[in-house]
Protein backbone atom coordinates (compact mmCIF):
# COMPACT_ATOMS: atom_id res chain seq x y z
CA UNK A 1 0.00 0.00 0.00
CA UNK A 2 2.99 2.31 -0.36
CA UNK A 3 2.43 5.20 -2.31
CA UNK A 4 5.36 7.56 -3.40
CA UNK A 5 5.38 10.89 -2.90
CA UNK A 6 5.42 13.02 -5.84
CA UNK A 7 8.04 16.02 -5.15
CA UNK A 8 6.37 19.63 -5.91
CA UNK A 9 8.19 21.78 -7.23
CA UNK A 10 8.10 25.68 -7.25
CA UNK A 11 8.44 27.14 -10.11
CA UNK A 12 11.05 30.15 -9.92
CA UNK A 13 12.09 29.59 -6.43
CA UNK A 14 15.69 31.14 -5.92
CA UNK A 15 15.34 33.25 -9.19
CA UNK A 16 13.65 36.87 -9.05
CA UNK A 17 10.28 36.92 -10.91
CA UNK A 18 9.45 39.55 -13.39
CA UNK A 19 8.69 42.00 -10.52
CA UNK A 20 12.45 41.92 -9.49
CA UNK A 21 10.83 39.62 -6.39
CA UNK A 22 13.10 37.21 -5.08
CA UNK A 23 11.48 34.27 -3.24
CA UNK A 24 13.72 31.88 -0.95
CA UNK A 25 12.17 29.06 1.57
CA UNK A 26 13.25 28.66 5.28
CA UNK A 27 13.15 25.37 6.48
CA UNK A 28 11.59 22.71 6.74
CA UNK A 29 14.91 21.58 8.17
CA UNK A 30 16.55 24.98 10.02
CA UNK A 31 17.71 25.88 12.97
CA UNK A 32 16.22 28.97 13.68
CA UNK A 33 12.96 27.54 13.07
CA UNK A 34 13.49 24.94 16.31
CA UNK A 35 11.43 22.14 14.20
CA UNK A 36 9.89 21.01 11.05
CA UNK A 37 8.56 24.61 9.78
CA UNK A 38 9.02 25.87 6.40
CA UNK A 39 8.52 29.46 5.37
CA UNK A 40 8.16 30.87 1.89
CA UNK A 41 9.31 34.20 1.90
CA UNK A 42 9.20 36.85 -0.51
CA UNK A 43 11.97 39.34 -0.85
CA UNK A 44 12.55 42.40 -2.58
CA UNK A 45 16.14 43.48 -1.46
CA UNK A 46 16.37 42.96 2.13
CA UNK A 47 13.15 43.57 2.58
CA UNK A 48 10.16 41.18 3.10
CA UNK A 49 7.48 41.64 0.87
CA UNK A 50 5.58 38.54 2.16
CA UNK A 51 5.91 35.34 4.78
CA UNK A 52 3.81 32.16 4.12
CA UNK A 53 4.20 29.55 6.36
CA UNK A 54 3.83 25.89 5.43
CA UNK A 55 2.42 23.19 8.11
CA UNK A 56 2.07 20.45 8.37
CA UNK A 57 5.30 18.38 8.61
CA UNK A 58 4.64 16.55 11.73
CA UNK A 59 0.68 17.15 11.58
CA UNK A 60 -0.53 13.80 13.91
CA UNK A 61 -4.45 14.76 13.65
CA UNK A 62 -3.95 14.33 17.50
CA UNK A 63 -7.69 15.98 17.51
CA UNK A 64 -9.27 12.73 15.44
CA UNK A 65 -6.86 10.71 17.25
CA UNK A 66 -8.78 11.48 20.31
CA UNK A 67 -12.22 11.09 19.12
CA UNK A 68 -11.11 7.26 19.42
CA UNK A 69 -9.86 7.48 22.90
CA UNK A 70 -11.41 7.51 26.42
CA UNK A 71 -11.51 10.73 28.72
CA UNK A 72 -8.65 9.26 30.65
CA UNK A 73 -6.58 8.24 28.03
CA UNK A 74 -6.45 11.28 25.50
CA UNK A 75 -4.78 13.44 28.03
CA UNK A 76 -1.70 11.61 27.30
CA UNK A 77 -1.82 12.44 24.16
CA UNK A 78 -1.72 16.49 24.95
CA UNK A 79 1.59 15.80 26.40
CA UNK A 80 3.11 15.37 23.12
CA UNK A 81 1.35 19.39 21.45
CA UNK A 82 3.33 21.46 23.31
CA UNK A 83 5.88 18.98 24.80
CA UNK A 84 7.41 22.45 26.83
CA UNK A 85 4.73 23.08 28.55
CA UNK A 86 3.28 19.53 28.59
CA UNK A 87 2.14 19.69 32.59
CA UNK A 88 -0.18 22.50 31.60
CA UNK A 89 -1.36 20.73 28.19
CA UNK A 90 -2.55 18.14 30.56
CA UNK A 91 -3.86 20.56 33.54
CA UNK A 92 -6.23 22.17 30.83
CA UNK A 93 -7.78 18.81 29.33
CA UNK A 94 -7.94 17.29 33.25
CA UNK A 95 -9.73 20.80 34.10
CA UNK A 96 -11.99 20.29 31.40
CA UNK A 97 -12.91 17.01 31.88
CA UNK A 98 -13.22 17.80 35.53
CA UNK A 99 -15.57 20.52 34.70
CA UNK A 100 -17.54 17.70 32.94
CA UNK A 101 -17.81 15.22 35.30
CA UNK A 102 -18.19 17.85 38.63
CA UNK A 103 -15.35 16.38 40.13
CA UNK A 104 -13.60 18.31 43.22
CA UNK A 105 -10.16 18.30 43.21
CA UNK A 106 -8.08 17.58 46.98
CA UNK A 107 -6.64 21.10 48.31
CA UNK A 108 -2.91 19.16 48.09
CA UNK A 109 -3.19 17.72 43.98
CA UNK A 110 -4.49 21.39 43.23
CA UNK A 111 -0.97 22.68 44.90
CA UNK A 112 0.84 20.41 43.57
CA UNK A 113 -0.49 20.86 40.04
CA UNK A 114 0.38 24.66 40.61
CA UNK A 115 4.01 23.96 41.55
CA UNK A 116 4.31 21.49 38.43
CA UNK A 117 3.03 23.80 36.17
CA UNK A 118 5.30 27.00 37.58
CA UNK A 119 8.54 24.72 37.63
CA UNK A 120 7.80 23.59 33.68
CA UNK A 121 7.02 27.25 32.94
CA UNK A 122 10.56 28.47 34.31
CA UNK A 123 11.90 25.25 32.20
CA UNK A 124 10.03 26.82 29.17
CA UNK A 125 11.17 30.10 29.25
CA UNK A 126 14.67 28.73 30.81
CA UNK A 127 15.10 27.09 27.02
CA UNK A 128 13.40 29.88 25.06
CA UNK A 129 15.99 32.05 26.89
CA UNK A 130 18.94 29.87 25.95
CA UNK A 131 17.86 29.17 22.22
CA UNK A 132 16.25 32.30 21.56
CA UNK A 133 19.82 34.31 21.99
CA UNK A 134 20.97 31.16 19.86
CA UNK A 135 19.51 31.81 17.01
CA UNK A 136 20.35 35.92 17.65
CA UNK A 137 23.79 34.61 17.62
CA UNK A 138 25.03 34.52 20.91
CA UNK A 139 26.18 31.00 22.22
CA UNK A 140 26.75 30.80 25.90
CA UNK A 141 23.23 31.60 27.32
CA UNK A 142 22.53 28.46 25.59
CA UNK A 143 24.65 26.50 28.28
CA UNK A 144 23.49 28.61 31.07
CA UNK A 145 19.93 28.32 30.37
CA UNK A 146 20.56 24.38 30.07
CA UNK A 147 22.61 23.95 33.45
CA UNK A 148 19.63 25.35 35.45
CA UNK A 149 16.80 23.80 33.36
CA UNK A 150 18.55 20.26 33.90
CA UNK A 151 17.44 20.73 37.86
CA UNK A 152 13.75 21.28 37.16
CA UNK A 153 14.07 18.35 34.56
CA UNK A 154 15.80 16.05 37.01
CA UNK A 155 13.05 17.30 40.09
CA UNK A 156 10.61 16.18 37.07
CA UNK A 157 11.96 12.85 36.56
CA UNK A 158 11.94 11.97 40.29
CA UNK A 159 8.28 12.62 40.78
CA UNK A 160 6.83 12.19 37.56
CA UNK A 161 9.18 9.41 35.82
CA UNK A 162 9.70 11.00 32.81
CA UNK A 163 11.83 14.43 31.68
CA UNK A 164 9.72 15.91 29.17
CA UNK A 165 6.42 14.65 28.21
CA UNK A 166 5.11 13.76 32.19
CA UNK A 167 2.11 12.56 31.75
CA UNK A 168 1.18 12.76 36.00
CA UNK A 169 -1.96 14.66 35.41
CA UNK A 170 -5.20 12.41 35.99
CA UNK A 171 -8.95 13.96 35.85
CA UNK A 172 -9.28 14.46 40.00
CA UNK A 173 -5.57 15.13 40.62
CA UNK A 174 -2.33 13.80 40.21
CA UNK A 175 -1.04 10.42 39.59
CA UNK A 176 0.90 9.76 42.86
CA UNK A 177 2.33 11.79 45.63
CA UNK A 178 5.59 14.04 45.04
CA UNK A 179 9.18 12.25 45.88
CA UNK A 180 10.20 12.76 49.59
CA UNK A 181 13.07 14.63 48.17
CA UNK A 182 10.73 16.95 46.13
CA UNK A 183 10.56 19.84 48.70
CA UNK A 184 14.57 19.92 49.23
CA UNK A 185 15.41 19.56 45.23
CA UNK A 186 12.91 22.56 44.98
CA UNK A 187 14.78 24.73 47.32
CA UNK A 188 17.99 24.13 46.01
CA UNK A 189 16.66 24.71 43.13
CA UNK A 190 14.91 28.46 43.97
CA UNK A 191 18.26 29.13 45.94
CA UNK A 192 20.33 28.63 42.98
CA UNK A 193 17.95 29.69 40.41
CA UNK A 194 17.85 33.46 42.49
CA UNK A 195 21.55 34.44 41.69
CA UNK A 196 21.57 32.98 38.27
CA UNK A 197 18.65 34.87 37.18
CA UNK A 198 20.12 38.19 37.95
CA UNK A 199 23.38 36.46 35.98
CA UNK A 200 20.88 36.27 33.23
CA UNK A 201 19.97 40.11 32.81
CA UNK A 202 23.71 40.72 33.45
CA UNK A 203 24.91 38.68 30.44
CA UNK A 204 22.10 39.08 27.64
CA UNK A 205 19.31 41.74 29.01
CA UNK A 206 21.72 45.07 28.75
CA UNK A 207 23.70 44.03 26.24
CA UNK A 208 24.16 46.70 23.48
CA UNK A 209 23.99 44.10 20.25
CA UNK A 210 21.53 42.47 21.93
CA UNK A 211 19.12 45.15 22.35
CA UNK A 212 20.26 46.93 19.05
CA UNK A 213 18.76 43.52 17.10
CA UNK A 214 15.53 43.37 19.81
CA UNK A 215 14.59 47.02 20.10
CA UNK A 216 12.10 48.38 17.33
CA UNK A 217 11.86 45.00 15.14
CA UNK A 218 8.93 43.29 14.96
CA UNK A 219 6.32 45.97 15.96
CA UNK A 220 2.71 44.78 16.61
CA UNK A 221 -0.16 47.04 18.31
CA UNK A 222 -2.26 46.02 20.92
CA UNK A 223 -5.14 45.78 18.41
CA UNK A 224 -3.28 43.98 16.03
CA UNK A 225 -2.42 41.78 18.85
CA UNK A 226 -6.26 40.95 20.05
CA UNK A 227 -7.37 40.89 16.31
CA UNK A 228 -4.27 38.33 15.55
CA UNK A 229 -5.65 36.36 18.24
CA UNK A 230 -2.40 36.61 20.00
CA UNK A 231 -1.84 35.40 23.60
CA UNK A 232 1.23 34.90 26.53
CA UNK A 233 4.20 37.17 26.20
CA UNK A 234 4.08 38.10 22.71
CA UNK A 235 0.42 39.90 23.53
CA UNK A 236 1.75 40.59 26.67
CA UNK A 237 4.83 42.43 25.44
CA UNK A 238 2.01 44.53 23.60
CA UNK A 239 0.22 45.76 26.53
CA UNK A 240 -2.89 43.06 26.28
CA UNK A 241 -4.16 41.68 29.52
CA UNK A 242 -4.40 38.23 28.62
CA UNK A 243 -3.25 36.24 31.68
CA UNK A 244 -5.96 33.19 31.85
CA UNK A 245 -4.17 32.64 35.11
CA UNK A 246 -5.36 36.33 36.45
CA UNK A 247 -8.25 37.16 34.06
CA UNK A 248 -9.86 33.36 35.36
CA UNK A 249 -8.11 31.95 37.68
CA UNK A 250 -8.15 27.76 38.34
CA UNK A 251 -6.87 25.73 40.95
CA UNK A 252 -5.33 27.91 43.83
CA UNK A 253 -3.78 30.95 41.82
CA UNK A 254 -6.62 33.42 43.49
CA UNK A 255 -4.89 33.10 46.24
CA UNK A 256 -1.53 33.60 45.22
CA UNK A 257 0.44 36.95 45.23
CA UNK A 258 1.86 37.29 41.94
CA UNK A 259 1.60 40.58 39.28
CA UNK A 260 0.86 39.81 35.28
CA UNK A 261 3.66 41.41 33.36
CA UNK A 262 2.62 43.34 29.88
CA UNK A 263 5.00 45.68 28.17
CA UNK A 264 3.27 48.40 26.19
CA UNK A 265 6.56 48.82 23.61
CA UNK A 266 4.97 46.36 21.60
CA UNK A 267 8.32 45.19 20.05
CA UNK A 268 10.94 41.73 20.44
CA UNK A 269 12.47 43.36 23.48
CA UNK A 270 9.50 44.03 25.13
CA UNK A 271 7.94 40.90 24.38
CA UNK A 272 11.58 39.61 25.48
CA UNK A 273 10.91 41.62 29.10
CA UNK A 274 8.05 40.24 29.17
CA UNK A 275 9.30 36.80 29.62
CA UNK A 276 12.49 37.54 32.41
CA UNK A 277 10.26 39.29 34.52
CA UNK A 278 7.35 36.29 34.52
CA UNK A 279 10.45 33.79 35.64
CA UNK A 280 10.71 35.70 38.73
CA UNK A 281 6.94 35.53 38.84
CA UNK A 282 6.66 32.04 38.97
CA UNK A 283 9.80 31.60 40.80
CA UNK A 284 8.04 33.58 43.10
CA UNK A 285 5.04 31.61 42.86
CA UNK A 286 7.26 28.28 43.49
CA UNK A 287 8.36 29.53 47.03
CA UNK A 288 5.28 30.89 47.90
CA UNK A 289 3.64 27.38 47.88
CA UNK A 290 6.53 24.79 48.24
CA UNK A 291 6.52 25.10 52.40
CA UNK A 292 2.88 25.36 52.15
CA UNK A 293 1.64 22.11 50.61
CA UNK A 294 -1.79 21.01 51.97
CA UNK A 295 -1.75 17.21 53.65
CA UNK A 296 -4.63 14.72 52.45
CA UNK A 297 -5.47 12.85 49.58
CA UNK A 298 -3.49 13.54 45.59
CA UNK A 299 -6.27 12.32 44.14
CA UNK A 300 -9.97 12.55 44.28
CA UNK A 301 -12.44 8.98 43.73
CA UNK A 302 -13.30 9.00 40.48
CA UNK A 303 -15.64 6.06 38.49
CA UNK A 304 -13.31 3.76 35.90
CA UNK A 305 -15.12 4.21 33.25
CA UNK A 306 -15.74 8.21 32.69
CA UNK A 307 -18.71 9.51 31.06
CA UNK A 308 -19.17 12.80 30.19
CA UNK A 309 -22.95 13.86 30.14
CA UNK A 310 -24.06 15.29 26.99
CA UNK A 311 -22.66 18.74 26.26
CA UNK A 312 -20.23 21.13 25.46
CA UNK A 313 -17.25 21.99 27.82
CA UNK A 314 -14.02 24.44 27.35
CA UNK A 315 -11.34 25.02 29.72
CA UNK A 316 -8.36 27.91 29.51
CA UNK A 317 -5.01 27.47 30.98
CA UNK A 318 -1.96 29.75 30.57
CA UNK A 319 0.84 27.81 29.03
CA UNK A 320 4.03 29.35 28.83
CA UNK A 321 3.08 30.35 25.34
CA UNK A 322 -0.20 31.78 26.12
CA UNK A 323 -3.44 31.24 26.46
CA UNK A 324 -4.45 27.00 25.54
CA UNK A 325 -7.98 26.10 25.54
CA UNK A 326 -9.94 22.68 24.98
CA UNK A 327 -13.17 22.52 23.74
CA UNK A 328 -14.83 19.36 24.30
CA UNK A 329 -18.18 17.99 22.33
CA UNK A 330 -19.71 14.83 24.15
CA UNK A 331 -22.50 12.58 23.23
CA UNK A 332 -22.52 11.06 26.74
CA UNK A 333 -20.42 8.23 25.74
CA UNK A 334 -17.28 6.74 26.85
CA UNK A 335 -15.13 8.80 24.22
CA UNK A 336 -15.26 12.95 22.92
CA UNK A 337 -17.18 13.17 20.33
CA UNK A 338 -15.05 16.34 18.63
CA UNK A 339 -12.35 18.11 20.46
CA UNK A 340 -10.78 20.85 19.69
CA UNK A 341 -7.20 22.28 20.76
CA UNK A 342 -7.21 26.05 20.94
CA UNK A 343 -3.52 26.24 20.69
CA UNK A 344 -1.38 29.74 21.45
CA UNK A 345 1.21 28.85 18.85
CA UNK A 346 -0.90 28.45 15.91
CA UNK A 347 -2.72 31.92 16.39
CA UNK A 348 0.55 33.67 17.30
CA UNK A 349 2.40 32.11 14.21
CA UNK A 350 -0.48 33.74 12.34
CA UNK A 351 0.71 37.08 12.96
CA UNK A 352 4.45 36.59 11.75
CA UNK A 353 3.45 37.78 8.33
CA UNK A 354 2.28 40.85 9.74
CA UNK A 355 5.08 41.54 12.20
CA UNK A 356 7.70 40.81 9.91
CA UNK A 357 6.64 42.03 6.79
CA UNK A 358 8.29 45.78 5.65
CA UNK A 359 11.35 44.56 8.10
CA UNK A 360 14.60 43.14 7.41
CA UNK A 361 15.33 39.24 6.66
CA UNK A 362 17.93 38.94 8.98
CA UNK A 363 14.88 40.49 11.64
CA UNK A 364 12.58 37.33 11.20
CA UNK A 365 15.11 35.02 13.14
CA UNK A 366 15.10 37.52 15.74
CA UNK A 367 10.84 38.01 15.79
CA UNK A 368 10.24 34.16 15.33
CA UNK A 369 12.83 33.58 18.09
CA UNK A 370 10.76 36.02 19.95
CA UNK A 371 7.53 34.39 19.18
CA UNK A 372 8.20 31.47 21.08
CA UNK A 373 7.26 28.77 18.33
CA UNK A 374 7.14 25.13 18.97
CA UNK A 375 5.88 23.39 16.12
CA UNK A 376 4.14 20.24 17.11
CA UNK A 377 2.12 22.95 18.91
CA UNK A 378 1.03 24.63 15.91
CA UNK A 379 0.49 20.98 13.64
CA UNK A 380 -1.08 19.42 16.42
CA UNK B 1 -22.02 42.65 30.58
CA UNK B 2 -23.73 39.55 32.85
CA UNK B 3 -25.76 36.94 30.52
CA UNK B 4 -29.32 38.64 31.31
CA UNK B 5 -28.36 42.14 30.06
CA UNK B 6 -26.35 40.20 27.05
CA UNK B 7 -29.34 38.16 26.22
CA UNK B 8 -31.53 41.23 26.02
CA UNK B 9 -29.45 43.42 24.06
CA UNK B 10 -28.39 40.57 21.71
CA UNK B 11 -32.58 39.60 21.09
CA UNK B 12 -32.62 44.11 20.17
CA UNK B 13 -29.93 43.92 17.21
CA UNK B 14 -30.11 40.52 16.56
CA UNK B 15 -33.82 39.67 16.70
CA UNK B 16 -33.46 36.70 13.94
CA UNK B 17 -31.32 34.98 16.20
CA UNK B 18 -32.24 32.50 18.60
CA UNK B 19 -30.45 31.67 22.19
CA UNK B 20 -29.79 28.79 24.00
CA UNK B 21 -28.45 28.90 27.44
CA UNK B 22 -27.42 25.53 28.43
CA UNK B 23 -23.65 25.86 28.15
CA UNK B 24 -21.42 27.54 29.98
CA UNK B 25 -21.62 30.42 27.87
CA UNK B 26 -24.69 31.75 26.21
CA UNK B 27 -24.72 29.99 22.38
CA UNK B 28 -26.25 32.25 19.77
CA UNK B 29 -27.69 30.43 16.55
CA UNK B 30 -27.06 31.88 13.26
CA UNK B 31 -28.72 31.03 9.75
CA UNK B 32 -25.36 31.39 7.60
CA UNK B 33 -26.67 34.35 5.21
CA UNK B 34 -26.67 36.45 7.87
CA UNK B 35 -23.35 36.24 9.49
CA UNK B 36 -21.65 39.18 8.27
CA UNK B 37 -23.93 41.54 9.45
CA UNK B 38 -23.88 39.64 13.00
CA UNK B 39 -20.16 39.49 13.36
CA UNK B 40 -20.36 42.85 12.08
CA UNK B 41 -22.47 44.17 14.84
CA UNK B 42 -20.96 41.56 17.46
CA UNK B 43 -17.39 43.27 16.92
CA UNK B 44 -18.42 46.89 16.39
CA UNK B 45 -21.50 48.14 18.53
CA UNK B 46 -20.12 49.21 21.60
CA UNK B 47 -21.95 47.28 23.93
CA UNK B 48 -20.67 44.33 22.57
CA UNK B 49 -17.03 45.06 21.40
CA UNK B 50 -16.32 41.11 21.20
CA UNK B 51 -13.35 41.73 19.62
CA UNK B 52 -11.30 38.46 20.40
CA UNK B 53 -12.04 35.42 18.74
CA UNK B 54 -10.32 33.07 20.98
CA UNK B 55 -11.71 29.72 19.39
CA UNK B 56 -12.88 29.07 15.95
CA UNK B 57 -13.57 25.47 14.45
CA UNK B 58 -16.09 22.85 12.69
CA UNK B 59 -17.89 19.89 13.77
CA UNK B 60 -18.84 17.37 11.85
CA UNK B 61 -22.56 15.86 12.73
CA UNK B 62 -22.85 13.15 10.14
CA UNK B 63 -25.89 14.69 9.07
CA UNK B 64 -24.51 18.71 9.05
CA UNK B 65 -21.67 20.87 10.17
CA UNK B 66 -21.87 23.26 12.45
CA UNK B 67 -19.35 25.90 12.71
CA UNK B 68 -18.38 27.20 16.29
CA UNK B 69 -16.93 30.79 17.42
CA UNK B 70 -15.93 31.18 20.86
CA UNK B 71 -15.92 35.18 20.85
CA UNK B 72 -14.56 37.39 23.93
CA UNK B 73 -14.70 40.89 24.82
CA UNK B 74 -10.99 42.10 25.91
CA UNK B 75 -12.74 45.33 27.52
CA UNK B 76 -16.20 43.96 29.30
CA UNK B 77 -14.71 40.15 29.50
CA UNK B 78 -17.90 38.95 28.50
CA UNK B 79 -18.37 35.71 26.25
CA UNK B 80 -20.61 34.39 23.51
CA UNK B 81 -20.41 31.10 21.44
CA UNK B 82 -21.96 31.62 17.78
CA UNK B 83 -22.86 28.87 16.12
CA UNK B 84 -23.84 28.51 12.50
CA UNK B 85 -25.20 25.40 10.56
CA UNK B 86 -24.39 23.96 7.31
CA UNK B 87 -25.15 22.35 4.83
CA UNK B 88 -22.85 19.07 4.67
CA UNK B 89 -23.20 18.44 0.99
CA UNK B 90 -22.10 21.75 0.27
CA UNK B 91 -21.07 24.00 3.00
CA UNK B 92 -20.44 27.77 2.32
CA UNK B 93 -20.36 30.33 4.57
CA UNK B 94 -19.15 33.97 4.43
CA UNK B 95 -15.32 34.91 5.95
CA UNK B 96 -15.05 36.55 9.26
CA UNK B 97 -11.23 37.04 8.75
CA UNK B 98 -11.51 40.97 7.88
CA UNK B 99 -13.25 41.35 11.13
CA UNK B 100 -10.96 39.17 13.43
CA UNK B 101 -7.55 38.48 11.74
CA UNK B 102 -7.15 35.29 13.18
CA UNK B 103 -9.60 33.41 11.56
CA UNK B 104 -7.20 33.42 8.42
CA UNK B 105 -5.46 30.83 9.40
CA UNK B 106 -8.48 28.80 11.24
CA UNK B 107 -10.23 28.86 8.09
CA UNK B 108 -8.47 27.65 6.23
CA UNK B 109 -7.79 24.65 8.63
CA UNK B 110 -11.81 23.85 8.72
CA UNK B 111 -11.37 24.31 5.15
CA UNK B 112 -8.95 21.48 4.61
CA UNK B 113 -10.17 19.48 6.93
CA UNK B 114 -14.01 19.72 7.26
CA UNK B 115 -13.80 21.14 3.41
CA UNK B 116 -15.81 23.83 4.67
CA UNK B 117 -15.70 26.62 1.36
CA UNK B 118 -15.33 30.27 2.84
CA UNK B 119 -16.37 33.39 0.42
CA UNK B 120 -14.27 35.91 0.27
CA UNK B 121 -11.48 34.74 2.05
CA UNK B 122 -8.55 36.66 0.78
CA UNK B 123 -6.14 33.49 0.47
CA UNK B 124 -8.05 29.87 0.63
CA UNK B 125 -5.33 27.31 0.22
CA UNK B 126 -4.30 24.09 1.92
CA UNK B 127 -2.25 25.27 5.20
CA UNK B 128 -1.46 21.48 6.82
CA UNK B 129 -2.26 18.81 4.52
CA UNK B 130 0.51 18.55 1.63
CA UNK B 131 0.52 20.02 -1.55
CA UNK B 132 -1.81 17.73 -4.30
CA UNK B 133 -4.10 16.29 -1.41
CA UNK B 134 -7.17 14.64 -3.31
CA UNK B 135 -10.02 12.65 -1.40
CA UNK B 136 -12.29 13.52 1.40
CA UNK B 137 -11.57 15.64 4.12
CA UNK B 138 -9.49 14.41 6.86
CA UNK B 139 -11.85 15.49 10.39
CA UNK B 140 -15.13 14.47 9.04
CA UNK B 141 -16.05 11.36 10.71
CA UNK B 142 -16.18 9.25 7.26
CA UNK B 143 -13.01 9.44 6.46
CA UNK B 144 -11.04 6.29 6.99
CA UNK B 145 -7.46 5.89 5.97
CA UNK B 146 -6.03 2.61 5.69
CA UNK B 147 -2.64 3.17 5.13
CA UNK B 148 -1.56 5.86 7.94
CA UNK B 149 -4.67 4.91 10.36
CA UNK B 150 -5.07 8.09 12.64
CA UNK B 151 -8.38 6.50 14.42
CA UNK B 152 -7.18 3.92 16.91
Amino acid sequence: MYRETEIVKQPGVGEPDVFGDMVINIGPQHPSTHGVLHLVITLNGETIKKVEPHLGYIHRSIEKMCESLSFRQFIYVTSKMDYLSSHINNHGCCLCVEKGMQIEVPPRAQVIRVLMDELTRLASHQLWWGAGAMDIGALTPFFHAFREREMINDIMEETCGTRLTMNYMVPGGVMADVHPNFQRRVHEFINHFKTKIDEYDELLTGNVIFQNRMKRVGYLSKEDAISYGCTGPTARGSGVNCDIRKLYPYEVYSKLQFDEITETAGDCFARYLVRMKEMRQSLSIVEQLIDNIPEGEVQAKTKAVLKLPKGEYYSRVETARGEFGVYIVSEGGTTPYRIKFRSPGYCNLSALDHMARGGKIGDLVAIMAMIDLVIPDIDR
Amino acid sequence: MNKEELKIKLAEFLPTATLDESGEWLTINIVPSELPSAAEILRNKIEFSFDYLFCQTCIDWKTHLTMVYHLESTTYRHQLVMKIQLDRNKPEVETVSHIWRTAEFNERESYEMFGVNFLNHPDLRLLILPDGWEGKNPMRKDFEDPVNMIKL
